[in-house]
């Protein structure tokens, strides 16, 4: 038995959590400001300083872990062949692995394609194309290019086996720092994510970190082990599935609100149900996607690009506010936390669009097809009507007066056919902000951080406002 | 200049020839899909079977990615005229135009002169078309020709 320290390095905050695993339980939880472009072991002291405070007492920790999406997180650009194939296969293990897709290119690619690469100071490219036996003149063809590119990043090569050879010769002739895995789609519509996720965290951990100022704070944390989006994936799959005898929730969504992100997690099968067709590529059972222009900061003006201008005109009218003024000033001022009712009111409507956006890109559609056979379902991506809980986590959530309100955004409230977003869920809330934290933990101790989870994450009180019917 | 590998297509020719198969449009007709991909399999070839309700886009998108020789599209349902059109101009798009593209089933409603139904299909870049009817080892002798041995 042993007290953990569990640290996630977030892109605005530096977040702490004491755990005493002989107590089962949290003993504290802290907060400061990241300070990785100074010096990452200031906010970090200083956010210990207030967790001593907190707790009254210096606690001596047996072991202290962390996880990161400090300085932009991990940026992956994300390559294939045909984009509903292998380029959806490649993002998703991205995905899958907690990193951010900042670039996803098809087919042949490009120069310009290449400038991007070194313009957006990506981390790891993941290259993919061609099943097993299938195509590889394109994967050989962008592996040369991006050889002849002097290309210094860690490249991953997951794709068409067959091309594994020449490739190798490619990564040697150019002096590559170049990585072989599985295929991501060893056959058409197959997904194989392990390889090549795990292949990223051990880059991530090798030599990521070092380059994303975390290397300082070495000697104080005995290691970083994930970057935090897949701490939190794994900590809702643990959430879901339960470990050993202690029983988990079954089929859920987590939803995490941040300032430059807006994350989408489902654990689930695509669907349960015997009577539909599914097409397109399989859908992992631990799925996440992140939208990039959704977000309540850096990514606020992303929310009003998705609108029309008859949209905003109504917003404001409806809502009596400015409602682009009022991105432009989050915009404009990231760190900036409400201080008004008017400010909470802005907060909350932007987290709700957020909400809703991100679900309608993260579900499933159904459609009835009429044939001469009779009516047939014809289904791509997720089924998720069946899910029993959408929890909620990130600051704005967390801190929101009416978080039903968010949370309810996910479900169906417009009736849009065929979308198949969670239909009648119990809405949860992840007050302490621990996902992360018991993430980290799960890959010591996933009992007790299973334990805490349910522990913590509580479904909301009271405050129904009528909202289900 | 960017040297392109030959060998990717040099071993092609030791292995085994790929044939996307699947059935097209709104229909749902599965057991002679089924009889395709055990017969093709049995004598040599590498099937990808799409399976049904799958569209133009579906094939040719499989096609890239396997690095198929050879598509064969069936159509039970009648529309086959309607969900094959353009598909051909589509794989010249996607960089596949020189594929063969095998048709077959009841391609067409009722019961029409099929000489005037396989011109039809032929003038849209269908390469073989078959009546309703054909038992898949009819077209094993075809295949053997355009595909060799």
């Amino acid at each position: 038995m042993a007290k953990y320290l569990l640290i996630d390095f977030g892109s605005t905050f530096t977040k702490l959590c004491a755990v005493d695993t002989e107590a089962e339980d949290i003993i504290e939880t802290a907060s400061y400001f990241t300070t990785v472009d100074s010096d990452i072991s200031i906010g970090y002291h200083k956010a210990l300083k207030k967790l001593f405070e907190k707790a009254k007492k210096e606690i001596i920790f047996d072991q202290v872990i962390a996880c990161s999406s400090a300085a932009g997180g991990l940026k992956m650009a994300a390559i294939g062949l045909v984009e509903e194939l292998t380029v959806e296969a490649a993002k998703r293990v991205c995905l899958g692995a907690g990193a951010k897709v900042d670039l996803v290119f098809s087919h042949h690619i490009n120069q310009s394609e290449i400038k991007q690469i070194f313009d957006k100071k990506i981390d790891i490219i993941l290259l993919a194309g061609g099943s097993d036996g299938g195509n590889s003149e394109c994967v050989l063809y962008n592996a040369l290019l991006l050889g002849k590119a002097g290309i210094k990043i860690p490249i991953i090569f997951a794709g068409n086996k067959s091309a594994q050879d020449e490739i190798l010769e490619i990564f040697e002739t150019y002096g590559i720092n170049g990585f072989i895995c599985d295929n991501v789609m060893p056959k058409i519509n197959i997904l194989n994510i392990d390889s090549a996720r795990e292949k990223i965290r051990e880059i991530f951990l090798k030599q990521i970190i070092e380059a994303k100022g975390i290397k300082k704070i070495e000697s104080e944390i005995d290691e970083v082990v994930l970057p935090t989006p897949k701490a939190v994936l794994d900590a809702a799959k643990l959430l879901s599935e339960g470990y050993l005898n202690e029983e988990g929730f079954g089929e859920i969504v987590v939803l995490d609100i941040g300032g430059a992100t807006t994350d989408m997690y489902s654990i689930c099968t695509a669907t349960r149900r015997s009577d539909v067709l599914i097409h397109g590529l399989e859908e992992p059972f631990a799925k996440r996607t992140v939208e990039g222009d959704l977000g309540m900061r850096y990514s606020a003006p992303g929310i009003i690009k998705s609108l029309s201008e008859q949209e905003i005109k109504f917003i404001n009218m409806e809502k009596h506010l400015d409602i682009e003024k009022e991105v432009e000033k989050r915009y404009a001022n990231v760190m900036s936390l409400p201080e008004n009712p008017h400010d909470e009111f802005i907060d909350q409507f932007l987290a709700e669009m957020c909400a809703y956006r991100s679900m309608h890109r993260h579900c499933g559609r159904i459609e009835e097809v009429f044939t001469p056979m009779g009516l047939v379902y014809n289904q791509i991506g997720k089924d998720l009507t069946d899910i029993k809980y959408v929890i909620g986590t990130g600051g704005v959530i967390i801190n929101s007066k009416n978080v039903e309100k968010i949370l309810n955004r996910t479900t169906n409230i417009l009736n849009k056919a065929g979308e198949l977003r969670p239909v009648n869920p119990e809405f949860m809330v992840d007050e302490k902000y621990i996902m992360a934290a018991m993430g980290l933990l799960s890959k010591k101790e996933p009992l007790i951080a299973l334990k805490i989870l349910k522990k913590y994450i509580q479904k909301i009180r009271g405050n129904d406002d009528g909202l289900k019917e | 200049m960017i040297h392109v590998y030959k060998s990717a297509y040099k071993n092609k020719e030791n292995t085994l020839k790929t044939i996307v198969i699947g059935v097209i449009g709104a229909d749902v007709h599965a057991v002679g899909n089924k009889i395709i991909e055990y017969t093709l399999h049995n004598v040599g070839y590498n099937i990808i079977n799409i399976g049904v309700l799958s569209s133009q886009e579906d094939f040719i998108n499989a096609a890239i990615e396997t690095n198929a020789d050879l598509v064969l599209v069936s159509s039970l349902y009648g529309h086959g005229e309607i969900d094959c059109r353009g598909m051909r101009e589509k794989c010249v798009e996607s960089g596949i135009g020189n594929i063969f593209l095998y048709v077959g089933g009841n391609i067409v409603v009722g019961k029409q002169d099929f000489v005037l139904v396989k011109k039809t299909f032929m003038d849209m870049g269908f390469n073989r078309v078959y009546p309703p009817g054909t038992p898949i080892d009819n077209a094993l002798a075809d295949l053997r020709e355009d595909l060799g041995e």
